[in-house]
């Protein structure tokens, strides 16, 4: 039977450097410490809930905390304070059975260099009490589904990125885990690749297993996920269907303009255009408007400029995307 | 407790050592024999050194070996495994409780402190030989010093392993070993300290002195050593006091 995951207002300070790509936002040290540690706020209240058999999304800029909240998941991370649950598990009071249903992918490979590809397999088996002769035959199918066998017997020192990233799912796959966790799996990873690994993903998912990841590549949430929270600054933003947070944008279409200069007249007569939803100033020359049309839009944003005296210098169109929704929430962009 | 996980992570690092058994054995035996060739042989044949002198450097050749290859076997592949590689991450993922992660990391680097051991012994006798006047007198003496100078090894191994920066590797030698080596009564017995009153005592901080002197104790007790209770009370209180600071730090280490 398939298994949920849920977190219930997970905070996490770390008060030394973070681990791997696990940073956030700097806090203020306390101020009566004698020898002030820079604490680094990375996770600020966050709750979520993940339903059994769905493949569900974390999606954030670098430092949204993502990795954190997997690695308090799956055990690597302590909180502050804050609980998670695998299946009915607390993961923090139940350690070993929380992570016999689980396999993690994590964002940067960490394959036993001492062994070759088919060795890491057959070890990760037997790690899980899997008899020597099932985990070989086990192995050995993975390693031909994820394409490795003719480098079975290798060590891994010598594996390009995308082959390392290939064994590391293939590994987290070996005891056949309910929950599986990627962090940043398709990173660095090449379009072919990457659609390999999604096509995996879907694979295994229809298998009847959760499988929880994080990107900041809208594409990849937007394509693969039934549901996604969107993280920022340590605390989920927005929930849903990816359907349903495009819908949640003011409009669906955003319109980034720059004019010779912005002033309060323009923006009033920008939001009075039909279909325009919101418009928000951006800076001293731009505005995003969020509106139900694009292109269409275009000639009339042209004529009250030139009519307030601001010509229009530069325009870009997004359709409705989650890239988009990130912008309406923060006010900045996925890859800044 | 899994015993299934533990064994396996045990036959992981076996399997390991067996493909790096050249390294190993270099490794482990050049430099002892070479010490137990230049003065045992060399010096002692000669007559720089007396001849009894063979005898006595044996059991601190045989220290050395098994604290440096428990320490080295246990610590190396940690500072490599949780900073540079992060491959430890696969068996703290493993459903085990992980104190016992570390405790598997100790119970490999204490075999592998016995099989140096062991494998010293005889190797070192060929070298000397003739005129080593060695015995094993009292077999379990011998094997409880055994045991608990690979576990001093392997827990040391341990400590230093979780608490020390790839970048001071090399500072670690220049700094602890080094001088653990050499103001650890291998070479001679703690009671050639006797003139010095002051570093007679201040040795006593180093454990190797009673690994030493232990051992001395059990192969070649015609020279004068510590008591052989001293000792393995000695070692039993550093063994547990590295085995607690050790499981702290690995944890520290494992969980961020």
């Amino acid at each position: 039977m398939a298994i949920g995951v849920r977190t219930e207002d997970l905070r996490k300070v770390y008060s030394s450097a973070p681990p791997m790509a696990a940073t956030g936002i700097m806090a203020r040290p306390p101020e009566k410490s004698k020898q002030p540690k820079p604490q680094i706020k990375a996770l600020d209240g966050l709750s979520l809930e993940v339903k059994p058999g769905e493949i569900f999304c974390l999606l954030g800029p670098n430092g949204a905390g993502k990795s954190t909240t997997i690695g308090i998941i799956t055990t690597r991370v302590r909180t502050t304070s804050g609980k998670a649950w695998v299946g009915e598990h607390e993961v923090w009071q139940e350690q070993a059975k929380v992570k016999r249903l689980i396999g993690v992918v994590p964002q940067r490979p960490n394959l036993d260099f001492s062994l070759t590809a088919r060795e890491i397999l057959i070890f990760h088996a037997a790690y899980f009490g899997i008899p020597p002769k099932e985990g070989a035959q086990r192995a050995d199918e993975l390693l031909e589904k994820f394409k490795l066998t003719d480098r079975s017997g290798q060590l891994t020192r010598g594996f390009s990125g995308g082959m390392m990233q290939r064994l590391s799912i293939a590994r987290a796959m070996m005891h056949d885990p309910q929950v599986l966790f990627l962090d940043e799996p398709s990173a660095g990873l090449d379009p072919q690749t990457r659609i390999l690994l999604w096509e995996i993903i879907r694979e295994y998912n229809q298998l009847g297993k959760t499988v929880v990841l994080t990107t900041h590549n809208m594409e990849e949430a937007d394509t693969l996920c039934q549901r996604l929270v969107i993280v920022d600054h340590g605390r989920v933003i927005a929930k849903g269907t990816p359907t349903e947070l495009k819908r949640s944008i003011p409009g669906g279409f955003l319109l980034r303009l720059h004019f010779a200069k912005q002033t309060p007249e323009l923006m009033q007569r920008l939001q009075r255009l039909a279909g325009v939803r919101e418009v928000r100033p951006l800076d001293s020359t731009g505005a995003d408007v969020y509106a139900d049309r694009g292109g269409s839009l275009i000639a009339e944003v042209a004529s009250v400029a030139a009519g307030v005296g601001a010509e229009l210098s530069d325009v870009h169109i997004s359709e409705p995307s989650l890239e988009n929704l990130f912008l309406h929430h923060t006010g900045r962009s996925l890859r800044d | 407790m899994n015993w299934k996980a533990f064994g396996a992570m045990l036959v992981r690092d076996a399997h390991v050592a067996r493909r790096n058994v050249v390294q190993i054995m270099f490794q482990t035996f050049l430099q002892p024999l070479l010490f137990v060739f230049i003065f045992g042989r060399v010096m002692v044949g000669s007559g720089y050194m007396p001849p009894a002198y063979k005898s006595l450097l044996l059991p601190g050749i045989i220290a050395i070996s098994m604290v440096f290859t428990g320490i080295w076997a246990v610590c190396m592949p940690l500072i490599a495994e949780f900073q540079w590689t992060r491959e430890i991450e696969d068996r703290l993922l493993a459903p085990i409780d992980i104190s016992w992660i570390a405790i598997e990391k100790v119970v490999a680097g204490m075999l592998q402190a016995i099989v140096a051991g062991l494998v010293v012994l005889p190797l070192a006798w060929l070298v000397l030989r003739p005129g080593v006047d060695i015995s094993i007198h009292k077999p379990l003496e011998f094997v409880a010093m055994i045991v608990l100078v690979s576990l001093f090894s392997a827990t040391g191994g341990l400590l230093l392993g979780c608490s020390m920066n790839q970048q001071h590797v090399g500072l670690m030698f220049s700094m602890v070993i080094t001088p653990m080596i050499f103001f650890g009564c291998t070479y001679y017995p703690w009671s050639a300290l006797n003139t010095f009153p002051i570093l007679q005592k201040v040795v006593l901080i180093n454990p190797l002195v009673y690994a030493s002197e232990g051992l001395r104790a059990a192969l070649v007790p015609q020279f004068p050593h510590l008591s052989t209770v001293a000792v393995l009370l000695a070692l039993c209180l550093v063994d547990i006091l590295l085995l607690m600071l050790g499981l702290r730090q690995f944890e520290k280490k494992a969980i961020s």
